[in-house]
């Protein structure tokens, strides 16, 4: 549905985007990760057409976006960081201008109230947008990306100030759109991306750095087995250095009391060995107790940061599929 | 481009720009008519026209002036661009609404005249012509404050610029006129907005006026196409 090829942007001398490529399938949710000032908006800009790309493609649904903007751009409902709403219009004004300006085929008055009630803009339809929080004008955003009915959403941080509950209320709904819609969703809110998401590409400096689901990033990341035991007995010294005796333990770190004179012990050991059972008898033989055992993957949080602190790591994708075009991207 | 020309005319309306520009226009026009032709017992309106000529050029930059700058402020101008709309179909639809307020403010002189039809024998052709010497005049000038307004974010920044553009282009005649080499002058004078205008308000029907102002509104259209093509590949 979505490919983009070889994409690069430069701002003057600055690099925002390098040489980044990936497919998106239909009806996939797309996460797009990264710090601020990654180029993840950068990004969401060229594929929607609004700034054009120094070199590299992109195809939405096969056709090119700077060839043929507007029958690509047919296809694409974008919602930008900040709402393009004009606040002297009345919600209800707005969408009908959005419906207008994107030449909609659909029946006008039921395709509007679908919209509404969808994002759940109905009791402010009459209202002029200048008057509405910050809620609820995110939510006019996503109505008006979502006018048309096209086939791909780009969504660049749908969530940004909404409170908690309206959160998992667009999620939910991100998600609904999700089975019918190709997605892509920008967002720097980590669980988010874990909630919402198929598959998840990190950018970091302009460089696309992971491109999987969360599980196979993480995968990817570590090769280390890691666990988090809480222990009783004896104080943190002691049980740091006997724990560190165990075979294959590679790092032992003891610094949260949870409970009083009471640590969490980070053990992490070498891929493959499991030492759950070294680890009960050496406290047995003690006489220590293991209050709580939790086998620790690495969390979204953990790749996030792994991959975007100081110089960032790139990981190679596994199953990269080779681009199988002639690779003609370099002359725009 | 029909969505954003509606949008415009909406949206002049909903705010005070179309009541200011008209109110203005009608009160100087008449302040015009009154001293110009009534008073004077005639029903030549030639006098009025040459006179508007000043006003036009104040009221344009405020029609103008947020056409573009203002959606590039509140970042609304990345809906636009991202919609399945050309760019000339952007610019022409604000275009053309400014064009129209101006044309619905021009037909006051129209009623002028059919009132002076009531008491003597008006020359409909000079009416007309003098008219049409307004609007191409608007024409032209409305594409320069559209232009300018595509170069800034800030819509008292786009008045005034226009404003100053506007008067550059009005005084071409005086500037002219200080330049010493013919080739030149004459090239300054053949740009003339204003002796183009005069020559149609005494009756002058000049077609190379009509295509000099036609063709002024196209290139600065073409311009402000320019301004968005060149902010997308920048």
């Amino acid at each position: 549905m979505i490919e983009v090829k070889n994409l690069t942007k430069f701002y003057g001398d600055k690099k925002a985007v390098d040489n980044i490529s990936f497919k998106v399938n239909k009806g996939e949710i797309l996460g797009f990760l990264g710090p601020n000032g990654a180029g993840k908006s950068t990004t969401m800009n060229m594929l929607t057409g609004y700034i054009s790309s120094s070199s590299g493609q992109v195809l939405i649904d096969g056709v090119d976006i700077l060839e043929d903007p507007i029958k690509a751009k047919k296809n694409i409902g974008y919602l930008p960081e900040i709402p393009p709403l004009y606040v002297d219009m009345t919600v209800h004004e707005y969408l009908n201008f959005m419906y207008d300006l994107k030449k909609c085929k659909q029946s006008r008055k039921a395709h509007i109230k679908d919209v509404c009630s969808l994002c759940r803009i109905t009791d402010v339809e009459n209202r002029i947008i200048k008057n509405l929080s910050k809620g609820y004008r995110q939510r006019v955003g996503l109505a008006q990306a979502l006018i048309g009915n096209p086939p791909v959403l780009i969504l660049d941080e749908p969530t940004v100030g909404l409170d908690p509950k309206q959160i998992i209320e667009i999620r939910t709904l991100i998600k609904k759109l999700g089975k019918a819609h190709t997605v892509i969703l920008s967002s720097h809110i980590l669980s988010e991306i874990q909630a919402v998401c198929d598959r998840i590409i990190i950018i970091n400096k302009g460089v696309l750095s992971a491109d999987g689901t969360a599980d196979s990033i993480s995968q990817s990341l570590t090769n280390k087995h890691r666990m988090t035991a809480r222990i009783e007995g004896a104080d943190k010294n002691t049980i740091s250095d006997a724990l560190k005796t165990i075979k294959g333990v590679k790092y032992v770190r003891a610094d949260m009391e949870r409970e009083k004179g009471i640590y969490d012990y980070d053990i992490e050991s070498e891929q493959g060995t499991d030492i759950r059972r070294d680890l009960n008898s050496l406290c047995t033989k003690n006489g220590w107790n293991i209050l709580m055992l939790q086998l620790s993957e690495l969390t979204l949080e953990d790749i996030f940061l792994k991959i975007t602190m100081g110089e960032g790591i790139v990981i190679p994708k596994e199953e990269q599929p080779q681009p199988e075009d002639n690779n003609n991207g370099g002359e725009k | 481009m029909g969505a954003i020309y509606r949008r415009e005319m909406n949206s002049f309306f909903s705010s005070s720009i179309a009541y200011v520009f008209l109110s203005v226009f009608f009160l100087f026009s008449g302040y015009f008519f009154l001293a110009g032709t009534l008073m004077s017992g005639t029903t030549d309106m030639s006098g009025m026209f040459s006179a508007l000529f000043l006003i036009v050029l104040i009221l344009i930059p405020v029609l103008t002036m947020k056409l573009i700058s203002e959606e590039k402020k509140q970042k609304t101008d990345q809906g636009l661009l991202t919609a399945p709309v050309s760019l000339w179909g952007i610019v022409l639809g604000k275009y053309f609404a400014a064009l129209t307020l101006y044309t619905i403010g021009l037909c006051i002189t129209l009623v002028y005249a059919l009132i002076l039809s009531y008491f003597g024998t008006v020359l409909w052709g000079m009416v007309i012509s003098n008219f049409l010497a307004m609007f191409l005049l608007g024409s032209a000038f409305i594409a320069v404050g559209v232009f300018v307004s595509s170069l800034t974010e800030n819509q008292i920044t786009a008045a005034a610029a226009s404003f100053l553009v506007l008067i550059v282009l009005y005084l071409i005649d005086q500037i002219a006129s200080l330049v010493n080499v013919d080739f030149i002058k004459n090239i300054l004078m053949s740009l003339s907005f204003y002796t183009r205008y005069i020559e149609f308000t005494r009756g002058v029907f000049n077609l190379s006026s009509v295509v000099f102002y036609i063709s002024t509104a196209f290139v600065f259209n073409f311009f402000t196409v320019r301004v968005f093509e060149k902010k997308r590949w920048s």
